[in-house]
C-alpha cells in the first residue's frame, strides 16, 4: 500500500543527529539514541517533529512524549523561532505541532505561516476545547487539533498525517505523470515492524482505508518515490510575489509565473498551488467586511461584467470560508474575488459562497448541524486551502449532486464543443437563465458558488441550510438573495479571461460545499488545458503538487480533488466529489469507484427545477453523492477518461434525468440537450 | 526504611492522591515516560511546572491589584496555568483554573481575587504532596532502588 511504500521514504528521513536547530538545544541527538535504545528502528521512527509551546511544562512533556514515540523532536518556545528555524531548514521537518495561545504570535497565524511557506502538516494543540477554537484550528487548515492534556497515544499517531499528505503529493505527481510508479515496497510488512499497539491500531485503520483504496492505489503507487518537496523560501516566495505582480493578480497563471520566475526544478503544480495559498492569503489580509452591495452590483450586473463565481475558484471559496469564520462575510470576498478576476479558474472553486456561510452558520449557529458534528471529522484536514475541511460532509452529496450535474451537463458540452466554456452556473434562475448563462458559460469553472436563491426550492437541501444557504447568500450577499433569481453567481468570466486560465487554473467546478442550490456549471476549458490544471491541483492540501484539479464536493479534511480537465469532461463528473486526498477516511458517503456518475444512476427522474435551466440536479436528486476518496477521484481524473468516457456519462444522464432538470441553455454549444 | 517498603509507600500516596483529586490520569501517563533511564523525568518536569506557576501565580497577583484590571491579561495566565496544570494531572489546580477564567468572563476583580486565592491552595497543596513524594523518591534511588513504574506493585 501507499503506506508502505511511504515507509522507505520516510525512513529514508532518518534522523539526523547532527541537526542542530535554531536557538533551541535540539534534542534530536537525544531522541536518536533513545530510539534506538527503544528500538526504534522503524518507520515512522525519525519522524522530524517541531513542537511549539510558550509553556515550558508543556513544551518539556510533549518533548518527552514525542521522544518515546521515536521521533526526532526540536522543542521551541517562541512561534517566530520556529518559523525562523523553519526557513533556514528546508525540508529538515517534517511535521509541526504548535499551541494555539502563545504570546509573541498567534497559533493560527503560525498555522497560515507555515502552510504558505513550508507547505508542512501543521497540528494544533490547546487546552481550550471550545468548538469554535477547534474550527478556527480547522478553517486555517491544521490537519489536526489536540486537547490538552495531551496523551501520548494521540502523539504516535500523528505520523499519519505526513504520510497523508505525501500520498497526495505523490497522486498528484502521478497524475501529472511525472512520476513514474515506483516500486512497491511490499516488504515492509504489516504490522510486523510495528510494536507498540498504538501503531498497530493507526496502521490497522490505515489498512482499512489502504484496503478501500485498493484500486486506485495502483496509481498511486509512487512507492520509493522521494518527491522533492518545494519548499517555498523567502527569496523564492520573493520571486513568486514579483511574478504574480508583474502579471497582475487577475493573469497570473501558473504558467505564466513559473516562466517568470525561472527557477530550475520548479514545477507548474508547485506555482500552481503555491498560488492557490497565495490567494488565500491575500483574501484573509484584505480583511474585508461584506458588502452586499458590491455583491449585488456584480451579481446582477451581469453584462456589466460577469460576476464571477466567487465561489469558484476553491481558492476563492477557500478565502471566503475563512472570511465567513473569522466574520468577514464572504459577499467581501466575492466582490474581492470578481475584482480578482474570479474568471480565472483557480483552483479550488470548489467552495461556493454559499458553502462558505454554511460553514460560517454551522459552525456558529447551528451546532446541531451535522456540519457541526463533522468538523471535528474534518480536523485532519491538511491545508488551509481546504476551508471546505470544516464543511459537514454530510451535505455534501446533495450539493455534490449539483455540482455533478452541471459539470455532467457541461461535460457534455464540452465534449462536443472542446471550446465551449462551460461556466458552473450555479443558480441561475430562469429570469435571467439564458442570458446569464451565456456569460457564465464564458466562464472557465470554477466553484463558483452560486446563488441561493434557489434554495429554497431544493427539496434535499435541509431547512436549515436553504437557511443558510438564502442567508449567506454567500455568493451574493444581498438581501436579494432570497427573491431575486438573478443570477448570483459568480461564474462568468469573459471570454477572454478563460483564454488565461485554461490549464493552469483549476477549475473548481463543485464545490462540495455548495449548497445543493447551486447548478454549477463547470466551465471548462475548451481546451484540456484546463483539466490538466485541474488534475493538478490538489486542493486537498495546497500542497507544491498541486495538480490542479477541480475540487468539489464535500472536503474532507478539505481535500479537494481537483480533477484536471485535461481530460475529458469526465473530470467534471468528478468533481464535486470531495477530494479526500488522503483516504476515505472521512468521506460520509459512499464513494463509488471508479465513475462518479454514480450519481447520475441515482438520479431521480424528477428533477426538481427549482431553477431554471441552468438549474442542475438537486441535491436531493443525489442520494448519497458521494465524494470519491480523493485518490479515487484522482484516479478518476487522470488521463485515462476520455472524451469518450465523459460523453457516456453525459448521455447517460440525458437519459436518466428529465429534460429540464439540465440546461444547457447558457452553454455556447448547442450540444446539450435538456 | 528499606526499599521495598518506601516504594510501598510511593505507591499508596499515587493511590490515594488519584483516589482523592489531587491529581489524575495524566500524572500517570507522565510516569509512562519515566524510566530507568529517565527515572527522574516526572520530578523534573514537575518541579519546572511550580516554578512556573509560582512565576504565574505573582503575574496574577500583579494584575490583580492593578488600579485598573487587565482582564485579558488575567485570563490568558489562567489560560496558561490551566493548560500546564492539566499536562501533569494536577486535576484540583486545573479547575480551579477553570472557575477562575468563568469569573474572569465576568469581568470582577473581587471574584477573581478569590478565585486566585483558591487557584493558590490547591497549587501549594498539591506541590507539598508532590514535594513530599519526589522526596521519597530519591531516597529510594539512593538506596539502590527503582521507582515503580505502575501502581500494581
Amino acid at each position: 500500500m501507499a503506506l508502505f511504500c511511504l515507509w522507505g521514504y520516510l525512513s529514508l528521513w532518518g534522523m539526523d543527529p547532527s541537526h542542530t536547530k535554531g536557538t533551541m538545544p535540539t534534542s534530536t541527538s537525544i531522541s536518536a539514541r533513545k530510539a534506538a535504545d527503544m528500538g526504534c528502528d522503524q518507520f515512522p521512527a525519525g519522524l522530524r517533529v517541531l513542537v511549539v509551546d510558550d509553556d515550558p511544562t508543556c513544551l518539556r512533556i510533549l518533548e518527552k512524549m514525542l521522544q518515546n514515540c521515536c521521533y526526532a523532536v526540536t522543542k521551541c518556545n517562541r512561534a517566530e523561532i520556529a518559523l525562523s528555524m523553519l526557513r533556514e531548514n528546508k525540508n529538515g521537518f517534517d511535521i509541526v505541532l504548535s499551541d494555539v495561545h502563545m504570546p509573541d504570535m498567534d497559533g493560527f497565524k503560525l498555522l497560515e505561516q507555515v502552510g504558505l511557506e513550508m507547505d508542512l502538516p501543521v497540528i494544533m494543540m490547546s487546552a481550550d476545547d471550545g468548538k469554535n477554537v477547534v474550527m478556527k484550528g480547522v478553517i486555517h487548515g491544521a490537519c489536526d487539533y489536540l486537547i490538552k492534556p495531551v496523551r501520548i497515544e494521540a502523539l504516535k499517531n500523528i505520523w499519519q498525517h505526513v504520510v497523508r499528505k505525501r500520498k497526495s503529493e505523490w497522486k498528484d505527481l502521478e497524475q501529472s505523470g511525472s512520476m513514474d510508479d515506483g516500486d512497491r515496497d511490499q516488504n515492509v510488512s504489516e504490522g510486523a515492524n510495528y510494536s507498540s499497539s498504538a501503531y498497530d491500531g493507526s496502521w490497522n485503520s490505515s489498512k482499512r482505508k489502504r484496503d478501500a483504496e485498493e484500486e486506485l492505489e495502483e496509481r498511486d503507487d509512487t512507492s520509493a518515490l522521494k518527491k522533492p518537496r518545494v519548499v517555498w523560501s523567502v527569496e523564492l516566495h520573493q520571486q513568486f510575489v514579483i511574478a504574480v505582480d508583474q502579471l497582475g493578480i487577475d493573469k497570473a497563471v501558473p504558467k505564466k509565473i513559473l516562466e517568470l520566475m525561472n527557477v530550475p526544478g520548479l514545477s507548474r503544480e508547485n506555482v500552481a498551488s503555491h498560488l492557490q495559498k497565495y490567494r488565500l492569503y491575500l483574501r484573509r489580509l484584505s480583511g474585508v467586511s461584506p458588502h452586499p452591495s458590491n455583491l449585488n452590483n456584480s451579481f446582477m450586473n451581469p453584462q456589466d461584467h460577469p460576476p464571477f463565481g466567487s465561489m469558484a475558484s476553491s481558492y476563492n471559496g477557500i478565502d471566503l470560508q475563512t472570511l465567513l469564520v473569522t466574520g468577514q462575510l464572504s459577499p467581501q470576498s466575492l466582490a474581492a474575488l470578481q475584482a480578482t478576476g474570479l474568471r480565472r479558474p483557480t483552483a479550488k472553486s470548489s467552495l461556493p459562497m454559499a458553502l462558505v456561510d454554511q460553514n460560517n452558520i454551522f459552525s456558529f449557529e447551528n451546532p446541531k448541524l451535522r456540519f457541526g458534528e463533522d468538523q471535528t471529522q474534518h480536523l485532519n484536514n491538511t491545508k488551509p486551502v481546504s476551508l471546505f475541511h470544516g464543511i459537514p460532509t454530510k451535505m455534501e452529496p446533495k450539493q455534490l449532486a449539483n455540482m455533478q450535474h452541471p459539470s455532467v451537463q457541461t461535460q457534455r458540452n464540452m465534449n462536443m464543443n472542446m471550446n465551449m466554456n462551460m461556466n458552473m452556473a450555479l443558480n441561475i434562475k430562469s429570469e435571467h437563465g439564458g442570458t446569464q448563462l451565456m456569460h457564465l458559460s464564458q466562464q472557465q469553472t470554477v466553484g463558483q458558488t452560486l446563488n441561493n436563491s434557489n434554495v429554497t426550492h431544493l427539496p434535499g437541501i435541509p431547512s436549515t441550510l436553504r437557511n443558510l444557504i438564502i442567508s449567506g447568500s454567500v455568493t451574493t450577499g444581498n438581501g436579494t438573495a432570497d427573491n431575486s433569481h438573478g443570477p448570483r453567481y459568480n461564474l462568468v468570466s469573459p471570454t477572454s479571461v478563460m483564454v488565461n486560465y485554461p490549464m493552469s487554473q483549476t477549475t473548481e467546478v463543485f464545490q462540495e460545499e455548495m449548497n445543493s442550490n447551486l447548478k454549477v456549471s463547470s466551465g471548462v476549458m475548451s481546451s484540456y488545458g484546463v483539466f490538466s490544471d485541474l488534475h493538478m491541483q490538489k486542493s486537498h492540501d495546497w500542497d507544491s503538487q498541486n495538480v490542479s484539479t477541480l475540487a468539489f464536493g464535500t472536503p474532507h479534511h478539505g481535500n479537494f480533488i481537483h480533477h484536471s480537465f485535461d481530460i475529458s469532461p469526465s473530470s467534471l463528473i468528478h468533481h464535486g466529489f470531495p477530494s479526500s486526498q488522503t483516504n476515505g477516511e472521512n468521506h460520509n458517503s459512499s464513494v463509488n469507484g471508479k465513475t462518479n456518475f454514480s450519481f447520475l444512476d441515482s438520479t431521480q427522474p424528477g428533477i426538481p427545477q427549482s431553477v431554471d435551466h441552468n438549474s442542475f440536479f438537486d441535491p436531493g436528486e443525489v442520494k448519497n453523492q458521494i465524494i470519491p476518496d480523493a485518490s479515487y477521484q484522482t484516479d478518476l481524473l487522470s488521463e485515462d477518461f476520455g472524451q469518450d468516457e465523459l460523453l457516456g456519462v453525459f448521455l447517460k444522464q440525458e437519459q436518466q434525468e428529465d429534460n429540464g432538470s439540465v440546461d444547457f441553455s447558457g452553454y455556447q454549444t448547442e450540444n446539450i440537450c435538456v | 526504611m528499606e526499599v521495598g517498603s518506601m516504594q510501598r509507600q510511593w505507591v499508596q500516596y499515587i493511590k490515594s492522591w488519584l483516589g482523592e483529586g489531587t491529581l489524575d490520569g495524566q500524572y500517570l501517563q507522565l510516569l509512562q515516560l519515566q524510566d530507568e533511564s529517565n527515572p527522574t523525568f516526572v520530578s523534573e518536569v514537575v518541579t519546572l511546572f511550580f516554578e512556573d506557576t509560582e512565576e504565574l501565580l505573582n503575574k496574577l497577583s500583579l494584575a490583580l491589584s492593578q488600579p485598573s484590571v487587565d482582564f485579558k491579561k488575567i485570563d490568558d495566565h489562567v489560560h496558561q496555568l490551566k493548560g500546564s496544570s492539566s499536562s501533569i494531572g494536577a486535576l484540583r489546580v486545573k479547575n480551579a483554573c477553570i472557575a477562575f477564567r468563568n469569573v474572569c468572563d465576568q469581568q470582577s476583580a473581587e471574584g477573581c481575587l478569590r478565585c486566585l486565592q483558591q487557584v493558590q491552595q490547591e497549587f501549594y497543596c498539591v506541590k507539598e504532596k508532590l514535594s513530599y513524594l519526589f522526596a521519597l523518591e530519591k531516597r529510594i534511588l539512593n538506596a539502590g532502588g527503582s521507582i515503580p513504574m505502575d501502581l500494581g506493585s
